[in-house]
């Protein structure tokens, strides 16, 4: 029987293209279109060609906030996907005892981002937070308003007491997946405990990881409001990431055309690191499925 | 409109991209496209080794900016070379 090509289906996809085309192509090409020009207000634009790219490609300014950004995704991967596999690891396998821990830990997630930020701006007060007060009645000198050590050392710590528990969550289920076929093979073996964690549950939690890993890149890669409400982006500008650093050049200075360029440079960045997860998670699909 | 602040050079950019879009769409009716392995070792099809093209060249322009005080021209042309290679060996 012959099949019947009907191309009128195309239509179906209609309501999405235009509401893709709404919600990210128009307003990004508005944003290419502001990266070339300059605007002194009244809605009236001068063509200014290369020039926000130039000056900020080649000042400081953007350089700085990149390697900051990218130094607090390092540590927040270095951090939370090998807790989070250790909390997963050590979590109870059922009973009510596992029911209670993941709702534990599902618990910081379900905070907003600036009622976080809130929350460690006061636990880190040293005349009323818990944080504060207790080091510094241990005689630690701490103050993340005025050192950028210490505001580092508390958006470090926001977040994975933030996030962990998202990865934590995903290695979870990762390891629930495992059919106990692996585990009786292993103790048959007498496999030792590192041995069935290396080439049992890490190989098998491999997928969920990657998924782990690229959500808590991209999330911390594109962090604003917890830095934001809890430091500001300082002391100086230590802890001003590329989005904090974006805010104050688009809204706080209103410099339309070079905040433009900016947040192409940085859209740019993170299209090519999602594509390089996204080719990743595809090839790691593909050999489990010829596997 | 106006909000927009269209300017010529950026519309014929916005309309370059879509016509390679709709000219590959037409491509891929008249030859399907074949998945192969290329030198990064990662499966492409013809639309994937155009994204990394644009990508690239998107890169290439933006060193061009920072490192070289010579017209975007150059930068181009480097382009072209590019996206001759990945079309040719990813």
């Amino acid at each position: 029987m012959e099949k019947t090509v009907n191309q009128r289906a195309w239509f179906l996809v209609l309501p999405v293209l235009v509401l893709v085309a709404f919600s990210s192509v128009i307003p990004m090409m508005t944003v290419v279109n502001y990266s070339f020009q300059d605007s002194f207000g009244g809605n009236e634009f001068f063509w200014v060609g290369l020039e926000w790219y130039q000056e900020l490609l080649r000042s400081g300014r953007l350089w700085d906030a990149f390697g900051r950004q990218l130094l607090f995704s390092s540590i927040i991967l270095a951090i939370e996907i090998p807790l989070g596999i250790l909390v997963a690891l050590s979590m109870p396998k059922k009973g009510w005892a596992a029911s209670v821990c993941l709702v534990l830990m599902a618990l910081p997630l379900l905070i907003p981002y600036n009622v976080v930020g809130t929350i460690w701006q006061v636990f880190g007060r040293a005349d009323i937070g818990l944080l504060g007060r207790t080091l510094s009645d241990l005689g630690i000198s701490y103050n993340y308003a005025q050192n950028a050590f210490d505001a580092w050392v508390t958006v470090i710590a926001m977040d994975v007491w933030h996030w962990t528990s998202l990865v934590a969550l995903l290695a979870y289920a990762g390891l629930r997946s495992i059919p106990s076929a692996y585990y009786q093979a292993a103790e048959i073996d007498q496999a030792s405990r590192w041995s069935v964690f290396r080439y049992i549950e890490l190989p098998k939690m491999r997928g969920v990881l990657i998924i782990a890993i690229l959500l808590r890149f991209m999330d911390s890669f594109m962090i604003y409001t917890e830095p934001f409400v809890l430091t500001g982006g300082g002391p100086g500008n230590s802890t001003t990431f590329l989005s904090i650093d974006l805010v104050k050049m688009a809204l706080g200075q209103f410099d339309l055309g070079p905040a433009a360029a900016f947040s192409l440079m940085y859209f740019l960045v993170i299209l090519l690191i999602s594509y390089v997860f996204y080719t990743v998670m595809i090839t790691i699909d593909k050999d489990e499925a010829k596997a | 409109m106006d909000w927009m602040a269209w300017t010529l050079p950026t519309a014929l950019f916005f309309i370059a991209i879509a016509a390679m879009l709709f000219g590959m769409s037409l491509l891929h009716m008249k030859y399907p496209s074949v998945a192969r392995i290329g030198v990064l070792g990662i499966e492409t099809m013809r639309g994937d080794r155009l994204f990394i093209s644009l990508l690239g060249s998107g890169f290439i322009n933006l060193a061009w900016i920072g490192l070289v005080d010579a017209p975007q021209y150059g930068a181009l042309i480097i382009c072209g070379i590019f996206a001759f290679c990945v079309f040719r060996w990813v």
